[in-house]
């Protein structure tokens, strides 16, 4: 069984985060950046698939070069390779561009199984499985709580707000994780000295033959042309009791729609 | 050449072990210091994670790091607790380090595979109940009789002795005399449940609630002549040796707490609200905190200058005391500004700084007392 993940490279969501005022970008040199964190969730998943049915997990990344950070995580905890797409002109890519590179990047390799985050935590599109699986026209079994892998078919719970749907789909597929399917692995010190001799592939936009026009701000489907800070939070309501304390409490939340 | 910046697989094992002391240890630790427990559990974690094994090769199960790896850890898991701290440096550093170091092949074979997943946890008995700093003065004998050490006496203080992952104490006893009169002492391999070898209740402590710290008894406990570790008459000079080192772990480890001082206390000045302002505005706060990054920072140096000769294999004896006297003594005086910072609230338990304060003070003791270190340094320097 031939897995690989797509992983991103985000700015820690814990810490600040910002956009590049020259061309609206997302801040990425200056961030604190990490693993996406339903990313870890894939990964672990992909991991314990190969470790059931055997094969290859090799994780793929489109990204700049301080995105080895997160390559190298991956390989800590047990991925086998790496494929990075490093290329200059993937700046400013919107999501539909982005999954372009990766599907290229993805005709590459051999796969029965892809597996993604369910979303990443700087542009929230959750996007990326579905427009990936409709370049390489396989099937997608999105928001995945439970995987199974037999027969030829990948059988997930897609999870819901009440419960979860039973859905599944022939081999090759993408799948996406959510963070209730398994507890991540830290990657262990063997891990991180084996991942040194792991295998990182890279390549640019010329060696997936796309064409440099195919990606880039210039050229993105969406752009964001104007943004502001988030307003400071206001003053508190302060509630006095005379008696009345419940009736303006309620007030308040039926004035802000909460009830 | 001077450069002290972590290889990326050092740096990579900093950040893991910062996440899972963050992720892991620092929401349930605080339960079990409070109820004196020693979390076996999280311990396991520690032994998945490699932490047990990471000075030795592979070929023992270890994952073939260096011992300043081991520190840097141990740095890592301090800034947020000492208690897991101590277990992993006892049990590594005090518990395995011997057998590695001057252990048989067999002995070897037999243990350091256990002791480095964490799925086995080993102790070092030294320190007696009367008395830990003159380590010359060991009472505890051991005599041979048909193939077997008969061993008689106590031990005091001793480090994950009674867990439920205990499988050996490895004790000095006085195994004769030497030529010049001197007593000849050695170190003793002795597995856990060995009839007459009594492990007594858990002390009641001013900090580390959660490692496990028991007195030890022995009353003609028989092993096998062949757990003796290292050559018979050297055990004096070879546990000298393996605290030499041990020091540089303490070193870490008293960094960590300094450390985990600072980030509390960045935290909440930025926080806590006194007077219209919060308290972070006040240089007296201000100046406070940035002395403590002060003496964190400059006693890091001290131990990476002290693990860096013993990479080397350069003499490292002076400059493992000078980190250990130094970061000892900054871990007690971060902990009590920490604690000034946090107000009352550095007064509970239920804050991190509250556990730092109980928990730096015996850092200025264990494995050498701040005294002992000055008498070494003192000594090395050709004087007294
Ligand atoms: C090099 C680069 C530069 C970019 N620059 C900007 C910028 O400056 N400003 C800006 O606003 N946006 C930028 N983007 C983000 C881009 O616009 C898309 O939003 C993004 O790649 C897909 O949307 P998402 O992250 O919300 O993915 P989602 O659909 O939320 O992600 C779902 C899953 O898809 C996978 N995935 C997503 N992206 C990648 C990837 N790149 N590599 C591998 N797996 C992936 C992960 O498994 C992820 O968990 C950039 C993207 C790249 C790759
Ligand atoms: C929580 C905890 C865990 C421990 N874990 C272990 C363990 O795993 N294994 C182990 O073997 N031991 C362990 N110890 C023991 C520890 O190493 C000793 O407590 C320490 O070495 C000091 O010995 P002592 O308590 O007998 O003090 P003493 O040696 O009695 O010293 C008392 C005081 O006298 C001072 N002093 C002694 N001699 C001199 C001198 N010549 N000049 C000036 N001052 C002097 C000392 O510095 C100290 O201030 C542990 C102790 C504690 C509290």
């Amino acid at each position: 069984m031939n897995i690989v993940v797509l992983v991103k490279q985000v700015p820690d969501s814990g810490s600040e985060r910002k956009l590049d005022p020259a061309d609206n970008t997302v801040a990425r040199a200056s961030a604190d950046n990490v693993i996406n964190e339903m990313d870890e969730y894939a990964i672990e998943e992909a991991l314990l698939v190969r470790d059931r049915e055997g094969g290859e997990v090799t994780v793929l990344t489109v990204g700049p070069d301080s995105a080895t950070d997160a390559i190298r995580k991956a390989l800590s905890m047990g991925a086998d390779k790496a494929v990075h797409v490093v290329d200059d002109a993937i700046h400013g890519s919107c999501a539909v561009q982005t999954s372009g590179v990766i599907a290229a990047a993805l005709q590459q390799l051999e796969y029965d199984l892809v597996l993604c985050g369910a979303e990443a935590t700087d542009a929230q599109l959750s996007v990326m499985p579905a427009l990936v699986a409709e370049r390489l026209n396989i099937p997608q079994l999105s928001g995945a709580r439970k995987l199974t892998v037999e027969g030829g078919m990948a059988k997930i719970e897609r999870q819901t707000d009440g419960g979860y749907w039973a859905v599944e789909a022939p081999l090759p597929a993408i799948v996406s994780t959510w963070d209730t399917i398994n507890e991540p692995r830290y990657p262990s010190f063997k891990g991180i000295m084996a991942a040194k001799k792991k295998p990182v592939e890279t390549k640019t936009l010329a060696d997936l033959g796309l064409d440099a026009g195919s990606v880039g701000l210039a050229n993105a489907t969406s752009k964001v042309l104007d943004f502001a800070g988030r307003p400071p939070k206001g003053e508190g309501v302060k509630v006095v009791d005379e008696g009345d304390g419940a009736q303006k409490f309620v007030d308040f939340l039926a004035s802000q729609k909460i009830v | 050449m001077l450069d002290y910046r972590l290889s990326d697989e050092t740096e990579s094992l900093r950040t893991t072990v910062r996440e899972f002391a963050q992720e892991v240890i620092a929401p349930q630790i605080g339960e079990f210091y409070e109820r004196d427990e020693f979390p076996t559990q999280i311990v396991r974690q520690m032994g998945e994670l490699g932490l047990f094994g990471l000075p030795f090769p592979e070929e023992y199960g270890g994952a073939g790091g260096t011992y300043f790896d081991l520190c840097v850890a141990l740095e890592e898991l301090a800034r947020v607790d000492s208690s897991m701290a101590i277990t992993v440096e006892a049990g590594v550093s005090l518990g395995a380090m011997p057998i590695f170091r001057f252990g048989t092949e067999e002995q070897k074979q037999e243990w350091l595979p256990r002791l480095c997943t964490g799925e086995a946890l080993g102790a070092f008995g030294l320190t007696e109940p009367g008395g830990g700093s003159d380590a010359g003065a060991t009472r505890t004998t051991a005599r041979l009789e048909d193939g077997h050490w008969v061993i008689n006496g106590s031990k005091a203080f001793i480090t994950n002795s009674g867990t439920d992952l205990t499988q050996l104490v490895i004790v000095t006893a006085v195994t004769g005399t030497r030529p010049d009169g001197g007593k000849e002492i050695s170190a003793i391999i002795v597995p856990s449940g060995t009839p007459g070898f009594v492990v007594g209740q858990r002390y009641s402590k001013v900090g580390w609630n959660a490692s496990d710290t028991r007195e030890l008894s022995f009353t003609d406990v028989r092993v096998p002549e062949e757990n003796l570790v290292g050559e018979r008459g050297r055990g004096y000079a070879q546990f000298l040796s393996i605290l030499d080192e041990g020091r540089i772990a303490i070193s870490a480890l008293s960094v960590g707490l300094a450390q985990g001082c600072v980030d509390e206390s960045v935290k909440y000045a930025g926080e806590r609200e006194a007077f219209g302002q919060v308290i972070g505005k006040n240089q007296a706060i201000q100046f406070m905190i940035a002395d403590m990054e002060v003496r964190a920072s400059t006693a890091r140096l001290a131990y990476y200058r002290a693990a860096e000769k013993m990479l080397r294999g350069e003499p490292f004896k002076r400059e493992a005391s000078i980190a250990k006297l130094y970061s000892s003594e900054v871990a007690m005086d971060n902990a009590r500004y920490a604690t000034q910072v946090h107000g009352g609230y550095g007064f509970m338990n239920d804050f991190p700084v509250g556990r730092f304060y109980r928990d730096a003070k015996i850092l200025e003791i264990g494995e050498g007392t701040s005294e002992v270190q000055r008498m070494l340094i003192a000594r090395d320097l050709g004087i007294g």
